[in-house]
């Protein structure tokens, strides 16, 4: 067993990573690379893969095929005790036959390092719960049990710290601000945090980079803030906040603009912001990057103009205003507007242009499934 | 009427509780009764039998009251062998249980959790010697041991046993069939608790730098330990005063006689009543005593 452990973080590298259970392949031909300290999040619905891939990197499923490296190593052979990666897990697992001082000093006992207690003490201190160090987990809250878990995880100083979903059980006040704290705990301790989740919100916080997987596989990777401008298929444009989507045959390209046309318009994107230039393509936009006009606005061939419709409904959210517009022959497009004062003042039932400039467009490598996107 | 309007209130609060109170009684009652018919009543007239004195006429059979608390010495003396015998078989044969019921339990519960198939093949094998009466298996027992048996010829042709060697009628006889009747009611218990394992604790015990066998004793072993008391007190008590197994009709020998082949022969055989009662109070108040120190050191003392 490895008896030191680095301070900081250490690359991961999942080389080819393929798990099949009988009946199904759960991760398929996954290729992952998380550099050293950096907060990564694998984001997916239930049932992609997400788990099983930190179950395999934890050491509790053995993959089928591939290697995992950490910090150049490979470990997919090494027993779960022998990794030095630490898991919270998303029922915390917390051992209910002891304190939670003993819990937290657990690691450090296993692996024979000296002066358990006081580490295990500092832990605590960092997770702000030195005073219940004598409690049982059960009767802490849920949110206590949660930090006992970090804490007991965190004390092992990891070369990688996996989380799964560990903000699932607790209710949407404590949930953000248990992700303000597990932020600043990543940049204070600087490990390397692996963070599986399902709420995209939560994944776009707190995490440096995520990686959106669907059904085994990753879909796209990226900065949080690349992922929501540019996705690059339709699956994360969907999981990733909401878009309005054009279906059509590319009418013409150039290195410049990419422009299809819509039940008889013109939507134009920007080549460079296209997956894809010939053929039948989906162009998407995101419903912020529209605006709508009580009159027709001037043709230009930076924007796309799409109207009149009628507003069909209107949603207030608080920061922003949700309207459906219902235009004739193209669909129903949904535009948000910022609650700013100067939002153009409508009411249901108005009938409005929408528009969008061209290099808010995002043109996706595949074409979106089902009718209902087909707006 | 106005004054009953005005004074309902507090009165009514009252009658609240007194009549769930009574309510309460009712349903007790039929449980209160079973006790003192069947427990109480017992109990006083075994304690009154074991302080009885021969009785004045010499006949044999009865006695007269009395307080005759020499009947305890008496019998601790007499059957100070018998007595000794009795708990150190049980507790042999709770040990010998529990080393061969853990595992069995581990493995169904834990195991073969995904496969609910062979889960209940094999729970349904740990019960079914129940389907059969106790008595004829310890007979069938006595059978294979028996003196020609192909066991005893067996191990004689192979010369780990001597020409006069035998299996009946030795301690060996007497304890494997107590472990042999009792493994059931060890092994379940110990399923029923491991059957609510919860996995994640043992993943997170190897998470945590503790091999399988480390984890194993920090993590499984303790949380499984209630399981692992109702298993040898459901299985010592009744070996302790266990009078089948011993009995020379059955794997016993002359020399193997526990309490309960004492309290036997004394009660239907000498017509000793008073040292039958005296011996049996004994051995349960030994048992109160043993139990309750086993108990609050294994520290469930919610289970008493």
């Amino acid at each position: 067993m490895a008896t030191e452990f680095i301070a900081r973080g250490q690359d991961l590298e999942l080389k080819g990573i393929r798990k099949e259970f009988p009946g199904f392949v759960a991760v398929d031909n996954l290729d992952l690379k998380i550099p050293a300290g950096e907060f990564f999040a694998l984001l997916g619905p239930s049932g992609c893969g997400k788990t099983t891939t930190l179950r395999m990197i934890a050491g509790l499923e053995s993959p089928s095929k591939g290697e995992i490296l950490l910090g150049g190593k490979d470990i997919a052979g090494m027993k779960p005790h022998e990794r030095p990666v630490n898991t919270v897990f998303q029922n915390y697992a917390l051992f209910p036959h002891m304190n939670v001082l003993e819990n937290v000093a657990f690691g450090i006992r296993q692996r024979k390092l000296t002066e358990p207690l006081p580490k295990a003490e500092k832990a605590l201190a960092m997770v702000e719960l030195e005073h219940l160090a004598q409690r049982r987990p059960q009767q802490l809250s849920g949110g206590q049990q949660q930090r006992v878990a970090l804490a007991r995880a965190l004390v092992n100083r990891p070369s990688l710290l996996l989380l799964d979903e560990p903000l699932g059980a607790l209710d949407l006040k404590l949930r953000r601000q248990m992700q303000i704290e597990l932020k600043a705990i990543q940049m204070e301790v600087g490990l390397t945090f692996l963070h599986v989740t399902h709420d995209q919100e939560e994944a776009m916080d707190m995490a440096d980079t995520v990686a959106v997987m669907n059904q085994g596989h990753i879909e796209q990777l990226g900065a949080p803030e690349v992922l929501y401008d540019r996705p690059k298929t339709a699956f994360v444009a969907k999981f990733l906040g909401q878009s309005n989507m054009f279906i059509g045959k590319v009418t013409e390209t150039n290195s410049e603009t990419t422009s299809i046309e819509y039940k008889g318009k013109k939507i134009t994107g920007l080549t460079k912001r296209s997956e894809k230039v010939t053929g039948v393509i989906a162009i998407g936009v995101r419903p912020e990057k529209t605006n709508f006009h009580e009159t027709e606005p001037v043709s230009d061939p930076g924007l796309n103009i799409l109207g009149p419709g009628e507003i069909t409904d209107i949603r207030f959210t608080g920061v922003s205003n949700q309207y459906q517009i219902d235009i004739p022959a193209i669909g129903v497009m949904t535009v948000f507007a910022q609650n700013v004062g100067r939002s153009p003042v409508v009411e249901l039932g108005a009938q409005v242009y929408v528009s969008w400039k061209i290099e808010h467009s995002f043109g996706l490598s595949d074409l979106p499934s089902g009718v209902e996107e087909d707006k | 009427m106005a004054f009953v309007a005005f004074g309902s209130q507090a009165p009514a609060k009252e009658q609240g509780p007194s009549k769930t109170g009574r309510v309460a009684l009712f349903l007790l009652l039929p449980g209160l009764f079973y006790l003192a018919l069947f427990f109480i009543t017992p109990l006083v007239s075994l304690i009154i039998t074991s302080l009885k004195a021969p009785s004045s006429t010499g006949a044999i059979g009865r006695y007269d009251l009395g307080l005759e608390f020499g009947n305890y010495v008496y019998a601790l003396t007499q059957y100070a062998p018998q007595i000794f015998r009795s708990f150190s078989f049980a507790v042999l044969a709770t040990v010998i249980a529990l080393a061969i019921s853990y595992p069995i339990a581990y493995f169904i519960a834990v195991k073969s959790r995904n496969r609910p198939l062979l889960r209940g093949i094999l729970l349904t094998l740990v019960v079914a010697p129940f389907f059969i009466s106790f008595l004829l298996r310890t007979f069938a027992w006595k059978q294979i041991f028996s003196n020609d048996s192909l066991v005893v010829n067996v191990l004689k042709d192979i010369g780990i046993f001597g020409a006069d060697s035998y299996i009946i009628g030795t301690n060996f006889a007497v304890v494997f069939g107590l472990v042999y009747n009792f493994i059931p009611f060890m092994t379940l218990p110990i399923y029923a608790n491991l059957d609510r394992l919860d996995l994640s604790l043992v993943e997170a015990g190897s998470d945590l730098y503790a091999s399988p066998s480390k984890t194993f004793r920090k993590i499984t072993l303790p949380l499984s330990l209630p399981g692992v008391i109702s298993g040898t007190l459901l299985t010592f008590i009744p070996i302790s005063g266990d009078y089948v197994v011993a009995s020379r009709d059955f794997l016993g020998g002359p020399d193997t006689a526990m309490i309960g082949n004492v309290v036997e022969a004394n009660f239907l055989r000498i017509q000793d009543y008073p040292t039958a009662s005296a011996i049996s109070v004994m051995l349960m108040a030994t048992i109160v005593v043993l139990v309750s120190a086993y108990v609050r050191r294994s520290g469930t003392d919610d289970l008493l």
